[in-house]
């Protein structure tokens, strides 16, 4: 019963092995653009898992969290770049913008402790504004950030002298610059995913979900509520500072506009969307919603020009409204998300059973 | 007397203008079941919650296993060996009843981010032996077979033993049952009488909130009766029962 089991596990393992790792050549074939838009989507991957500590697992609902991914991003921007004219290698500075990012988490998590639900997502999505801000305007007296007009000529993450930035040849395979950086950001999303998984089999995970379910309770069993969702908040801010931190390398410039309130509603509609708390789940609605978006740009344009002779409705009003539409579609039929958590539990239960 | 757990002191609790616990004084021995009794309203769970530190007396003091308890937050007075149930049962709803349990065992582990992210012979040790601790105590209250049931899908009677092994993972010395019987049939009511029997054969100290004074009174080892956040008598249950103030608080005063 075990055996053939585990046997197709793995061969399912190895198969979407194989397909990550073809991917990229695949996506090549239709446009280097789409390998870009794959290592943004991976970037969302990995801010959604970090949301879905706090929103998912702890059940505090943060709608600041880009601000997390904006302090890894202008870390990583003013340790390497001709700004400060200081270039640390990228396996310095992400720690560094992880350990900063977690501070942040700390100092949003430290004056909300006590609040909860609607206060708690009013509070952090001014935190979100108040952080977009100082980057926006740290350019007087002492020019931090370089105000709105962002840092540029941001260096490229660099490998044993194989700079990320520009193509090189392996095994007689062309690598490009995204096609590197996807293979890159594929290992550090495993590691990312372990962790996760890790987190949420654990007792701080469980701690995390107790508080979820019903803080007083939490706290009548002998959990110090104050420090798990200090750590719940640290945490999920350290994986947005990693997130951050490869944004900036990829794309070489950043500037305030990139970590808006959207962006953070954005990375929620993933976490919800997918089902709270579910890594898989959330890592299905970050696909879903970094992908929709791109490809409504290449179809509904030429759809309307082809039907109607020219554009009515711009993509981006379009997706605002399907992603609408979407939300509320999953909150009536699916409240808790397309691939919630209680399918794990059930899972669960049935090895369980499957074991004795 | 060197056998005293829990000794409270001049307890006074006032929610604005109303006075919830006027001056409430009493002991729990070790290994007693100890009552607290009232009409609704007496002020027997709101006892309850400052002494579980979910509210902050206005004054008075409690002794705990011969040191002062120093009562700043409920997961120090857990920490400190107290355990309760609550009157609406709180679990952990989407949680499984052995996680329910295992959160229970977080006061007494120590495993951090670091332990969960790398997994290393210590971590995992902990983890199995909070598995096994939390599935002896399911054993132990009777519901091992719902072991993987989420919580909310369990009977209300199962729900409050789940509540109880709960409390019993965080290894207390006194364990505070706020009306356990509420809502029960009488087979519930007598099983669960037969679980806190046998929690006090085993050693726990118990204090125990009832509503139903027939349940209290066949239970109970010594019983304090409050009206009005007023304790108006603390004895055994025999001479209690007999006590005319208790009958007028239960009966009202137009009897008296």
């Amino acid at each position: 019963m075990n055996t053939p089991m585990s046997l197709r596990k793995f061969a399912g393992i190895a198969l979407v092995a194989a397909a990550l790792l073809a991917l990229p050549f695949v996506m090549a074939l239709a446009g280097t653009a789409w390998v870009r838009i794959t290592n943004l989507a991976i970037l969302y991957i990995f801010l959604s898992l970090g949301l879905n500590i706090v929103v998912g697992y702890a059940g505090l609902l943060d709608l600041g969290y880009i601000a997390f991914y904006g302090v890894g991003a202008y870390v990583y921007a003013l340790l390497a770049s001709p700004f400060f004219g200081l270039h640390l290698p990228f396996w310095v500075i992400l720690p560094i913008g992880a350990t900063l990012a977690a501070l942040f988490g700390v100092l949003l998590g430290t004056p909300t402790l006590k609040l909860r639900g609607d206060y708690l997502a009013i509070v952090t999505m001014g935190f979100g504004e108040i952080v977009r801000i100082f980057l926006n305007n740290l350019s007087r007296p002492i020019n931090i950030t370089n105000g709105p007009q962002g840092i540029d000529r941001i260096d490229p993450v660099s490998v044993a002298g194989i700079s990320f930035g520009h193509d090189s040849t392996f095994l007689g395979l062309d690598f490009s610059g995204p096609v590197k950086y996807y293979y890159l950001l594929l290992l550090l999303l495993l590691g990312v995913i372990m962790v996760n998984l890790r987190l949420q089999d654990s007792r701080i995970g469980r701690a995390w979900q107790a508080i979820r379910e019903d803080e007083t309770a939490a706290r009548a069993v002998g959990i110090d509520t104050t420090r798990v969702k200090l750590l719940a908040f640290a945490m999920g801010a350290c994986f947005g500072g990693i997130a951050g931190g490869m944004f900036s390398a990829i794309q070489a410039f950043i500037s305030p506009e990139s970590f808006v309130l959207t962006e953070s509603v954005m990375v929620l509609s993933m976490v919800v969307l997918g089902g709270m708390g579910n890594v898989w789940g959330v890592i299905a609605g970050a696909v879903m919603l970094s992908y929709v978006p791109e490809l409504l740009r290449y179809t509904v344009g030429p759809i309307q020009t082809a039907v109607f002779g020219r554009t009515l409705i711009a993509p981006e009003v379009i997706r605002m409204l399907l992603f609408g539409l979407a939300l509320v579609l999953t909150m009536r039929f699916r409240p808790a998300g397309l691939w919630p958590m209680g399918a794990r539990k059930r899972e669960f239960a049935m090895t369980k059973l499957d074991a004795e | 007397m060197n056998d005293l757990l829990l000794e409270a002191r001049g307890i006074v609790k006032r929610f604005g203008g109303v006075l919830a616990l006027k001056d409430i004084s009493l002991t729990i021995r070790v290994g007693e079941i100890y009552g607290l009794i009232g009409p609704n309203g007496a002020g027997k769970t709101t006892f309850f919650n400052v002494l579980t530190g979910l509210y902050v007396a206005n004054s008075g003091s409690f002794t705990f296993a011969g040191a002062p308890l120093e009562i700043k937050a409920p997961h120090e007075v857990a920490r400190a060996g107290i355990a309760r149930t609550f009157q609406n049962i709180r679990l952990f709803a989407n949680m499984t009843a052995l996680e329910n349990v295992m959160v229970g065992r977080h006061l007494r582990t120590r495993a951090g981010v670091v332990g969960a992210v790398f997994r290393d012979a210590g971590t995992r040790a902990e983890e199995a032996a909070i598995e096994r601790r939390a599935l002896e105590l399911l054993h132990y209250v009777g519901i091992s077979d719902r072991a993987n049931d989420l919580a909310r899908h369990l009977s209300y009677g199962d729900q409050r033993r789940l509540e109880i092994a709960r409390a019993l993972a965080t290894e207390p010395k006194l364990l505070a049952l706020d009306e356990p019987a509420a809502g029960m049939n009488a087979t519930e009511t007598a099983a669960l009488r037969a679980l806190i029997e046998g929690l006090r054969d085993d050693g726990l100290t118990i204090l125990l909130i009832e509503h139903d004074v027939k349940f209290v009174m066949g239970l109970c080892d010594r019983v304090a009766v409050l009206d009005y956040g007023e304790k108006i008598a603390e004895d055994v249950p025999e001479q209690v029962q007999r006590n005319p103030k208790v009958i007028e608080a239960y009966l009202g005063g137009a009897l008296a």
